[in-house]
This record gives C-alpha cells, sequence and structure tokens, in this order.
C-alpha cells in the first residue's frame, strides 16, 4: 500500500513538473495548468489510505473543504482581471498560513524533545508560513485599496523590523534546543505574523507584484518544509518546485523593473521619491491637445500604429475599447501592434492577460525587445495609461529613481498620442519628459471613453 | 542522519534545480499565470492539513485542523480556477477570426 502511494507521489510530482514546462508556451499553457491540476487530485487522493479518521476530524475535514471550495471557487470566478495581483495574493497568503498550522499541530504531536530533524523544519515552516501570510494579507490590502498603496515609514522602523527578527531567531533557538512547548512557538507564530505586515508596510503599491512573488516562493519553501516533519515526499517536491521557481520569477521581476531585489524590498526607491517630484513638478510647462478628430484623421491615415498600454487602460476596463480601434484600424488597413512592457499593468503579462481577455491576438502583442527598433518606423506611438514605462528620463536622467529600467522607446515614433487622465504622475512619482515633447499630444479623460472617441473619429475619418 | 532524511534530503535539492530550470524557460508573457500555477502547487499543503485534521481528537487540534483544510482548500481550488480562467483567454488569431466577418455583415 504505502509502495502504491509514493508511486502515485511520483506520479504527481512528475505531472506537476510537466504542468509548469507546459506553462511556457501560450498554446500549451492552459493545459499545463491542468496537468498540474490532475498531479494535485492524484496527490490528494494518494493521501485519503493514510488518513485515520476519528468522528471529530471527518466532520472538520468535510466542513473544512466545502469551505475552501466555496471561497476558493467563488473568490476566483468573480474576481475582475484587473484584480488578479491582490487574489493571487489572498490565495498566496492562505498556503502560507495553512503550512504554519500544520506545523504548530505537528510540534504539539510531538511532545517537549523531539528529534532535531522534525523541529528544525517544524520551525522554519512556522516562521516563513506565518510570514508569508500576514505579508500576502497585507499585499491584498494594499492592492485592493484597503489601506494605503503608498509606503508606510517611521523612525527606526529597520530598528524594529531587526529586533522582530532577533526575538524570532531567539524563540527559534529556544524551541529547537530547549524546549519544543506551546508558550515559546506559539510566540514564534505571532512574531513572525508583526514581522510579515511590518516587512510589507514601507514598500509602495507599485512593488507588491515583486512581493507576492517572494512570499509565493516563501509558502512554496513552509511547505516543503512541512513536507521535512511530515515525511511526505509529495510536499518537498512540490513545495521546493515552487521555492525555487518563484524565486527566479522574482528576480526576473525585479530585474524587467530594473532594480535589485534589495531595492525593492527595502525601500530606497520611496525616499528618492519625494525630492525628485518636487523639483519636476516646479517646472510648470505647458503640453499640447488636441480634439478626438484630429487624432482620429491622423490615426486613419497612419501606415503603422503602435499601442503602448498601461495600467490606465486596466483600470478603465478598456482593454475592449482599444481593441476596437485596433480593428476599424486594420480594416483601413493600419498595421497595429501592442508593445508590452514586462511590468505593464500590475505584474509581468499583466497586460497580456487583460488585452487577451479583449481578444487581442497575442501576435499582435510585441515584447520589448522585439518592438523597440519599430518605434522609429511607425507612424504613431498610442500611449494608453502608461507613463513611467515610456519615460525617457529611464535613459538619459541618472537621478532618476526610474534610470537604467528598460523603457519602450515611444519616444522615436513619428508622433505620439498621450493619453492619460490628468497630468499627474506614474507610480515613480516623476515628470515625464515626453509629455512636452513636441511632437507628443496629450488626450486627456479616461482610457475607455477616449478610445471609444477615437474610434467614432477614426470611422468618421 | 538516517536514510529516509538523506532521501528526502536529495528529493529537495533536486527539486531546486528542476524547480529553476523548468522556468527558466517561460515568456515574460506568462508570467502572471505561471505565477498563480505555481501558487497553486503549493497548495499541496492541504495534504499536510488533512493528516493533522482527519485524527484530530483535543479541541485544539480540531480548530487548527479545521482552519488549516479550509484555507489549503482554498488555496488550491482558487490557485487552479483563476489560473485556469487566465489562460482561457490566451487565444491565437484563429479564435479571433470569426468576430471579424460577423461584424462586417451588419
Amino acid at each position: 500500500m504505502t509502495i502504491l502511494i509514493s508511486l502515485a507521489y511520483l506520479v504527481a510530482a512528475v505531472l506537476f513538473i510537466l504542468g509548469l514546462s507546459q506553462l511556457s508556451s501560450p498554446k500549451s499553457a492552459r493545459n499545463g495548468n491542468l496537468t498540474a491540476a490532475a498531479g494535485m487530485v492524484i496527490a490528494l487522493g494518494a493521501t485519503v489510505p493514510l488518513l485515520h479518521f476519528t468522528t471529530a476530524g471527518a466532520v472538520i475535514v468535510a466542513i473544512g473543504i466545502v469551505i475552501g471550495v466555496a471561497i476558493g471557487t467563488v473568490g476566483a470566478r468573480i474576481v475582475h482581471m484587473t484584480a488578479i495581483p491582490q487574489m493571487v495574493a489572498l490565495f498566496n497568503g492562505v498556503g502560507g498560513g495553512a503550512a504554519a498550522l500544520v506545523a504548530v499541530a505537528e510540534l504539539l504531536h510531538f511532545g517537549v524533545h523531539p528529534a532535531f530533524s522534525l523541529v528544525l523544519p517544524s520551525v522554519l515552516s512556522i516562521v516563513i508560513g506565518s510570514i508569508s501570510f500576514a505579508g500576502s494579507m497585507v499585499a491584498f490590502a494594499k492592492l485592493q485599496e484597503l489601506m494605503t498603496g503608498t509606503p508606510i515609514t517611521y523612525p527606526g522602523q529597520q530598528v524594529v523590523n531587526g529586533l522582530l527578527a532577533a526575538a524570532i531567531i531567539g524563540f527559534a533557538i529556544a524551541v529547537l534546543a530547549i524546549a519544543s512547548i506551546p508558550f515559546s512557538f506559539i510566540a514564534l507564530m505571532v512574531l513572525a505574523l508583526i514581522l510579515g505586515v511590518a516587512f510589507v508596510l514601507p514598500i509602495g503599491g507599485a512593488d507588491m507584484p515583486v512581493v507576492i512573488s517572494l512570499l509565493n516562493a516563501c509558502t512554496g519553501l513552509a511547505v516543503a518544509a512541512s513536507g521535512f516533519t511530515l515525511n511526505n515526499f509529495a510536499l518537498i517536491v512540490a513545495g521546493t518546485l515552487v521555492g525555487a521557481s518563484g524565486s527566479l520569477l522574482t528576480k526576473l521581476m525585479s530585474d524587467a523593473m530594473g532594480r535589485s531585489l534589495a531595492n525593492v524590498l527595502f525601500g530606497a526607491f520611496g525616499q528618492v521619491r519625494t525630492a525628485a517630484t518636487a523639483a519636476a513638478g516646479a517646472a510648470g510647462r505647458s503640453v499640447r491637445s488636441a480634439s478626438a478628430e484630429d487624432l482620429g484623421t491622423l490615426l486613419a491615415y497612419s501606415q503603422r500604429v503602435i499601442i503602448v498600454p498601461g495600467y490606465g487602460l486596466a483600470v478603465a476596463q478598456a482593454q475592449h475599447a482599444a481593441r476596437e480601434l485596433a480593428d476599424v484600424l486594420e480594416k483601413r488597413g493600419v498595421e497595429v501592434e501592442y508593445a508590452i512592457h514586462p511590468v505593464a499593468g500590475r505584474m509581468p503579462g499583466h497586460m497580456n492577460v487583460l488585452l487577451a481577455e479583449a481578444n487581442v491576438p497575442y501576435e499582435q502583442l510585441k515584447e520589448m525587445d522585439e518592438v523597440n527598433d519599430d518605434f522609429k518606423n511607425a507612424d504613431v506611438a498610442l500611449i494608453v495609461g502608461a507613463n513611467d514605462v515610456v519615460n525617457p528620463a529611464a535613459r538619459s536622467t541618472p537621478g532618476s529613481p526610474i534610470y537604467g529600467m528598460p523603457i519602450l522607446n515611444a519616444d522615436q515614433a513619428k508622433n505620439v498620442i498621450f493619453m492619460k487622465r490628468s497630468m499627474r504622475p506614474g507610480f515613480a512619482g516623476i515628470d515625464n519628459e515626453l509629455m512636452y515633447d513636441p511632437k507628443t499630444v496629450m488626450f486627456f479623460g479616461d482610457a475607455k471613453d477616449s478610445l471609444t472617441k477615437l474610434v467614432s473619429a477614426v470611422k468618421a475619418a | 542522519m538516517n536514510n529516509e532524511l538523506l532521501n528526502e534530503l536529495t528529493f529537495f535539492v533536486l527539486a531546486i534545480f528542476v524547480g529553476f530550470e523548468v522556468i527558466s524557460k517561460v515568456p515574460t508573457i506568462l508570467h502572471t499565470p505561471l505565477m498563480s500555477g505555481t501558487n497553486a502547487i503549493h497548495g499541496i499543503i492541504l495534504v499536510g492539513a488533512l493528516v493533522i485534521a482527519a485524527g484530530a481528537k483535543s479541541p485544539v487540534e480540531i480548530i487548527l485542523g479545521l482552519v488549516a483544510v479550509a484555507l489549503a482548500t482554498t488555496n488550491v481550488v482558487g490557485g487552479f480556477v483563476v489560473t485556469d480562467r487566465m489562460l482561457e483567454m490566451f487565444k491565437g488569431r484563429q479564435p479571433a477570426k470569426p468576430a471579424t466577418p460577423v461584424e462586417a455583415k451588419k
């Protein structure tokens, strides 16, 4: 029987790996997710013979599953595509919380002096799982705008966080070396929860995706640690896969923002921001703006238009309107492409998801490296709700917080239409030179309304 | 160090390498679905939650077990469903094409 269970776990592990590798192509990605889900079903099925149900145990398992299925299905079904990042944060957090609770239950079970090889992973699982849970909840609250998305800082913050970390290490040593008693490991969990909150508070809303990715990797490691505690192969392998892939993804995401992970996590960004805004805001230069009719004519008689979508498009739910504009332009023989910056939207790939929702064929979606040389041949770069990702300061102003970030070369197009709600700066909180460029025309308004106006203007042209 | 622990460490180290290897080939456009997909996979903690919940006797064990199962199930179900929702929207030219002639007829 145990051999069969082990074999089933092996099959599940293989399916997880295959699923992840299928996720590497848009064509097989959906199957990849289903493959991984099949692995999950097999792993869960194989676990059933391992369970020795008490009456109470059977009842709580049933209730717990019903609650989880209800929240998971409803949450995942009703969420707007723009709210995906915070949903991922939420689902990640609950996983971390579960890992910590499993470790607590195991420690209660082990008694006062368990083997080091059991208590060490339990302690790691409690600490990492709790940080992941609390941190993810703060990330969720920031993205859902339940609390301010700006970094929350106070004097001595690093010292407080350092003391929390030191206290956690102290209690961890107490549990490991002195006695594994509830007082110590509950204290450990509470302190780790507080650290999770304290750690994410000073990080701005725009950086949350990187944080969520990091916490996702953390949850994976907490799960792997629980696997060592329970001697469970499936938990170790699946948890580690997520821990490793999540760490790499976190690095890729911060690379795409042109910053180091340490810079994202420890808030240097927020401090530079205030100074830069103050300096640039004072300039008060004028910009050009134009009517929808003029812009419609410009677009309709172009040969090549590159649309640069940003978060403003997502917020306004304007992806369908953007596609409509692309359709009417294509009908007139205009070549239309979408230039997708790696961090457009709220996460790498987020914009692709939103545009895919509007049935934009992914062949039209061009990644930054692919499209950057095309801008100089484009008649119009149509910037919809993007800002920092087309800010030439990233190339030209060494003092700027975004200096060094790879950007889209929208400024090289023959004309630039900059659609924005207002002159307000983007997430980085800095002014954008491109708006003052003589070939740039500003078109103010909600992205969806503005695009709809342009659609009618192009049709009339 | 006993044999079982040694085996577990071996799996752990190999899985790290596989995790890095698998993901390094994923294009940027799929990073969000990938993050969501890996997020669903660590819902495997449900296995652990089931083990502790099934054998629960004391009130403390019952509460821990119940909460752990509910949280882990949310992770698994929500994770896979939301990933599937994202991915069902990735379509090529073919599914998009039929929409255009229909519009043209109107």
